[in-house]
C-alpha cells in the first residue's frame, strides 16, 4: 500500500493465502515495546501510524484502542511498572500506574493480591488477516496487481522466477515472506511456535489486552520455552488467550505440554477462565531474527530488499515498517533512525542490540 | 486425568460401532467403544436403549443382542475431542465435566455423518429443523402430536424420518425430493436387486399413506413472524404454498471425517480413503460406515465387521466380507447419484440469507469472495465464516455444495470444551462459579 501510495508500479506475488500465514494466527495487540531503545521507537512510530489510519480502516479490521493493562504480580514487579513508566513518558507515551485496587477495578475478573499494574491507554487491538486485506486492496485500488497461486523460487537482479517456470521483472523486489526464508537462503529467522485458544463469546468478562509484567522476562529469553499470561478481548466478545515461545519445533501440531502451561498460567491470573468455552486452538510462528530486530531496508543485491523478521511484533510494527522501506525505496528521509534494522547488521553476522 | 488402556478401541457406537465391536471382542480381546450420546444405536437405532414400544426391528434387535453379549464396554457420553500422543485419544465428559484418556493397540473410527443444510430464505425460522435434529428432538420427548409437518430436503431419509414422525403423531402434510423423478428411477432399478431394502421401502411407504411425495420440488422460502407459518416450495415452473407448524429439511448426508482427519487420515472426495478390507492410509487405524462413504445401514455393518475382524488379525475372515461390502458401496454410489443436487437447490438463497449461523454470515458475503481465487481460508479469516462454537461442521458442507470451498484444517478440540480440560488439572467446576458465569452470558 505504501509504494503504490507513493506512486510506484507495484505487484505482488502470494502463493497462497493472503494474509493467511502469521498474520492469520497472531494477536493484532498495537503496543508500544519497550525491550530495546530501536523496538520502541518502531513501536511507537508503528502505533501512531494505526492511530493516523483509524478514520479509513473498514469495520472488518476490528480496530479498538483497548490500551494494554501490564498487570504486577508484587512488589518486584511493581517496581518495573515505574520503570516502564519512566520509559514511556521519555518518548511521550502516556501512561497510567495502578495500584492493587484500581486493578481490580479496572480488571475484576483479575484474581485478588495482584499488586497493581501500568495503563497503556492508547494501544489498540486489531484483526490482522482483514487488515492484511485491506492494505493489499488499497494497494490494488491504486493499480497494483496481486499475482495469486504461484510460489516465487528466486528472486535476485531485478528478476522473479516463478514456480510455474514464469518470471516477473522489477526494479526492486521487496521479500516480505515472513518465516519463510527460502528467497534469502543466506538469512537467519529462526521460527518462534506460539499457541493461541480462542473463547466463545462472554462480552465484559475482560476490558483492556492484559499482559503480565513476567512477560518481559520470559519473553526475552533466545532459548528456552516459555508461557506468559496474555488475553486479549476481541469485538465479538471473545477472548484469545496466549501465549506460549518455543524454539526448535517447526511443526504446526499443539504441543499439550506448553498448551496446559500456558492454560495454567491463565487461571493462575484469572481463575475463572477455567469455566469458559474454548472453541480452537491453533499455533502460529514468529519469525524471529539473531539480534530481535525486524530486517528493512536493502541488501547487497540493489534490486533486492527486505522486511521481514518482525517476531511478535509485525502487527504493530506493520505500517513503520512499510514507511520505512518505501523511503528506502525513494530515498526520502524516515521520521525514525533506520540504521538499526538494516539487514547489514545480520550480513555482517552482528548483534547490534544484543 | 483416568487412562486405560484396550486393545481395540472403537470410536461410534452406531450400526458400524456396533458390529464393529461384536466382530472384535472374539477370542477374548478387550473392547472399548466411545459415543457422544447417552446410548448406543447412533441415528438411526438409538431411541432409548432397547426400547422397542413402536415396531420392532429384527436387524436392530439382533444387532443389539450381539453387541450386549459381546462383552465390549460402552463409555457413553464421552465426546473425542483430541488426538494426543500416538495412540491415544482425548474424551470429554460434558455431564461430568471430567476428561479421559484412552490408549489404544488398533482403532476403528465408526464416527457417522450429519445432515446437510442449504440456505434458503426463512431457514433459520423457529420450526424449521434439519429432518435428522427434528426426528433426534421427538425421540428425546419433544411433542410434535397434531403438529402439521412439511418435509423437504433430498435424500432416502426424508421418507423414513417422515414416516416416524407420523407414527408419532404428527401431521405429515407433503415431502418435497428435489431429486427429479427420472433420476430415482434408475435409482429405483437398482433396489430392485435388493429384496431387502424394498421391503424396508414399503413398509415406510404404508405409514406415509396418503402423504404427497413430490419429486422434483424443493423449497423457496420459509416465512413467518418469528415462528414458521408457511413453506413456499416450487417444482422450477410452478409455485406453492405449504400452512404448517414445522419444516424437517436436510439435503442427505456428509461424512464426519473431522476425527479421521485430525489422525491424519487420507481423504479422497470428501470421504476417508479406505482398502477393501477398512484399512486407512494410517497404520492401525480403520474406518468403517458413513466416513468411508454414505451407503446406509447395511454397509455399516458390513464394515463394520470386517474393520472389527482386521482389528484383530482375523484377515481371511474379512475378505469373505470384501464382495458384499464392494456391492454395498455400489449402493451407495448409485444413492449419490439419484440424490445429486441440482443447481437450483443450490441458488435458493439470497443475498441476505444466513449461511453460518454461528457468526450470521450472510450469502452475499461469501458471494462477493466467489471469484476463482479465494479459498475457505479467505472466506473465514476475511468473513468469519466457520468461525464459531460449531467450527463449519454445519455451514461448511453448505459452503462446499454452494462454492465449492473445502475446510481446510481440523484442529482440535474437535468440539468446545471447557478452558480447564485444556489445563493440567481439570476438575469439576464449582456451582458458584458456573452461576456466577451464566450473568456474563
Ligand atoms: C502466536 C502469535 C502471536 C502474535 N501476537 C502479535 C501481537 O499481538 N502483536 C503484533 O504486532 N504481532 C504479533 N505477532 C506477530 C505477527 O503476527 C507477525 O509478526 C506478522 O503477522 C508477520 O507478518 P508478515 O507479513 O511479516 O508475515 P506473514 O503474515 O507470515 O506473511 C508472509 C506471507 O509471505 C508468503 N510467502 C511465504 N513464502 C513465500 C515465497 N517464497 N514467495 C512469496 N510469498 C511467500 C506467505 O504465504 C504469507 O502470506 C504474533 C505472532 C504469533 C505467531
Ligand atoms: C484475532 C484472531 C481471532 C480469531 N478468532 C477466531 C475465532 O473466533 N474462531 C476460530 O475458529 N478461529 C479464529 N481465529 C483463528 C484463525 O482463523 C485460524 O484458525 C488460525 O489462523 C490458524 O489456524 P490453522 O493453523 O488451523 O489454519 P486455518 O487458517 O484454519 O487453515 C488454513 C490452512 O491453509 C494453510 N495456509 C493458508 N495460507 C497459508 C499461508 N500463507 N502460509 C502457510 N499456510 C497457509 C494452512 O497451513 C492451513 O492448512 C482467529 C485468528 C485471529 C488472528
Amino acid at each position: 500500500m505504501e509504494c503504490a501510495r507513493a506512486g510506484l508500479r507495484v505487484g505482488v506475488v502470494e502463493p497462497r493465502v493472503p494474509g493467511g500465514a502469521a498474520s492469520a494466527a497472531g494477536m493484532g495487540h498495537v503496543v508500544v515495546m519497550d525491550d530495546s531503545p530501536a523496538q520502541l521507537a518502531l513501536s511507537r512510530y508503528g502505533r501512531e501510524l494505526w492511530q493516523k489510519m483509524r478514520a479509513a480502516l473498514p469495520d472488518s479490521v476490528e480496530y479498538e484502542q483497548r490500551g494494554t493493562l501490564w498487570v504486577a504480580a508484587d512488589g518486584e514487579e511493581m517496581q518495573e511498572v515505574y520503570a516502564k513508566q519512566a520509559t514511556y513518558t521519555s518518548i511521550g507515551v502516556s501512561s497510567q500506574v495502578l495500584d492493587e485496587k484500581a486493578l481490580a477495578q479496572a480488571e475484576p475478573e483479575l484474581r485478588k493480591g495482584l499488586a497493581g499494574g501500568l495503563l497503556v491507554p492508547e494501544d489498540a487491538v486489531v484483526y490482522p488477516p482483514a487488515a492484511a486485506r485491506y492494505f493489499l486492496d488499497e494497494a490494488i485500488a491504486l493499480g497494483a496487481k496481486l499475482i495469486r497461486g504461484v510460489r516465487p523460487v528466486e528472486a535476485a537482479k531485478g528478476i522473479v522466477r516463478l514456480q510455474d517456470g514464469s518470471a516477473l521483472s522489477a526494479g526492486s523486489i521487496v521479500i516480505a515472506t515472513g518465516v519463510d526464508t527460502s528467497l534469502v537462503p543466506w538469512i537467519t529467522v529462526q521460527p518462534r511456535k506460539g499457541h493461541l485458544v480462542i473463547t466463545d463469546r462472554y462480552p465484559g468478562f475482560v476490558h483492556h489486552q492484559l499482559v503480565e509484567l513476567g512477560y518481559l522476562k520470559s519473553a526475552h529469553k533466545l532459548t528456552a520455552d516459555s508461557v506468559a499470561f496474555n488475553v486479549q478481548p476481541r469485538q465479538t466478545g471473545q477472548l484469545l488467550i496466549g501465549s506460549s515461545r518455543q524454539y526448535g519445533d517447526a511443526e504446526h501440531d499443539v504441543d499439550n505440554k506448553i498448551l496446559k502451561q500456558m492454560i495454567d498460567r491463565a487461571c493462575e491470573y484469572m481463575p475463572r477462565i477455567r469455566d469458559l468455552s474454548a472453541i480452537r486452538v491453533w499455533t502460529g510462528f514468529r519469525a524471529a531474527t539473531p539480534n530481535k530486530l525486524p530486517l528493512i531496508g536493502p541488501t547487497p543485491d540493489p534490486t533486492v530488499f527486505l522486511a521481514m523478521g518482525f517476531e511478535g511484533l509485525g502487527i504493530t510494527n506493520s505500517p513503520a515498517a512499510a514507511r520505512l522501506l518505501a523511503d528506502h525505496l525513494l530515498q526520502r528521509e524516515s521520521a525514525i533512525d533506520r540504521d538499526p534494522f538494516l539487514p547489514a547488521h545480520v550480513f555482517r553476522g552482528e548483534s547490534a542490540h544484543a | 486425568m483416568s487412562s486405560q488402556h484396550w486393545d481395540v478401541l472403537i470410536v461410534g457406537a452406531g450400526p458400524a460401532g456396533m458390529a464393529a465391536a461384536a466382530a472384535a471382542s472374539q477370542g477374548g480381546h478387550r473392547v472399548a467403544v466411545l459415543d457422544e450420546n447417552p446410548a448406543a444405536g447412533g441415528q438411526i437405532w438409538r431411541r432409548g436403549w432397547n426400547d422397542d414400544e413402536h415396531k420392532p426391528d429384527a436387524a436392530r434387535q439382533a444387532q443389539t443382542g450381539k453387541f450386549v453379549a459381546s462383552g465390549a464396554t460402552l463409555f457413553h457420553g464421552r465426546r473425542v475431542v483430541a488426538a494426543l500422543a500416538q495412540g491415544v485419544l482425548e474424551t470429554w465428559n460434558d455431564a461430568e465435566n471430567v476428561g479421559e484418556r484412552f490408549a489404544y493397540d488398533k482403532l476403528i473410527l465408526a464416527t457417522g455423518a450429519r445432515e446437510r443444510f442449504l440456505p434458503f430464505p426463512g431457514w433459520t425460522l423457529p420450526g424449521v429443523f434439519g429432518a435428522g435434529g427434528l426426528q433426534a428432538l421427538v425421540r428425546n420427548g419433544y411433542d410434535v402430536r397434531g403438529k402439521r409437518v412439511a418435509v423437504a430436503g433430498t435424500g432416502p431419509l426424508l421418507m423414513a424420518i417422515a414416516a416416524h414422525l407420523q407414527e408419532d403423531g404428527a401431521k405429515v402434510l407433503s415431502i418435497c425430493e428435489q431429486a427429479p423423478l427420472s433420476q430415482l428411477v434408475s435409482f429405483a432399478t437398482a433396489l430392485l436387486k435388493r429384496p431387502g431394502k424394498i421391503l424396508q421401502g414399503l413398509s415406510l411407504r404404508s405409514s406415509l399413506r396418503g402423504v404427497a411425495y413430490r419429486t422434483g420440488s424443493w423449497p423457496v422460502a420459509a416465512y413467518g413472524a418469528g415462528q414458521l407459518e408457511k413453506v413456499e416450495f416450487t417444482d422450477g415452473k410452478r409455485r406453492w404454498e405449504v400452512d404448517c407448524d414445522l419444516l424437517a429439511c436436510g439435503f442427505h448426508l456428509v461424512p464426519n471425517i473431522e476425527l479421521p482427519a485430525l489422525l491424519g487420515c487420507a481423504l479422497e472426495d470428501g470421504c476417508v480413503r479406505v482398502d477393501a478390507l477398512q484399512r486407512t492410509s494410517v497404520e492401525h487405524v480403520f474406518c468403517a460406515g458413513e466416513p468411508t462413504g454414505v451407503a446406509g445401514v447395511d454397509a455399516a455393518l458390513l464394515q463394520g465387521e470386517a474393520a472389527g475382524l482386521m482389528a484383530i488379525g482375523l484377515t481371511a475372515q474379512a475378505q469373505k466380507l470384501s464382495a458384499r461390502v464392494a456391492s454395498e458401496r455400489g449402493f451407495g454410489a448409485a444413492m449419490e447419484k439419484a440424490f445429486r443436487l441440482r443447481t437450483e437447490v443450490l441458488q435458493m438463497a439470497a443475498k441476505d440469507t444466513i449461511v453460518c449461523r454461528c457468526e450470521d454470515v450472510c450469502y452475499g458475503d461469501l458471494k462477493a469472495l466467489a471469484d476463482g481465487q479465494n479459498t475457505w481460508t479467505d472466506a473465514k479469516l476475511q468473513k468469519r465464516c466457520g468461525m464459531g462454537p460449531c467450527q463449519g461442521r454445519v455451514c461448511g458442507p453448505a459452503v462446499e455444495a454452494l462454492f465449492g470451498w473445502k475446510n481446510a484444517s481440523v484442529r482440535p478440540p474437535i468440539f468446545p470444551l471447557p478452558i480447564s480440560a485444556l489445563s493440567s488439572e481439570p476438575q469439576l467446576r464449582t456451582d458458584s462459579n458456573s452461576a456466577a458465569l451464566q450473568e456474563i452470558q
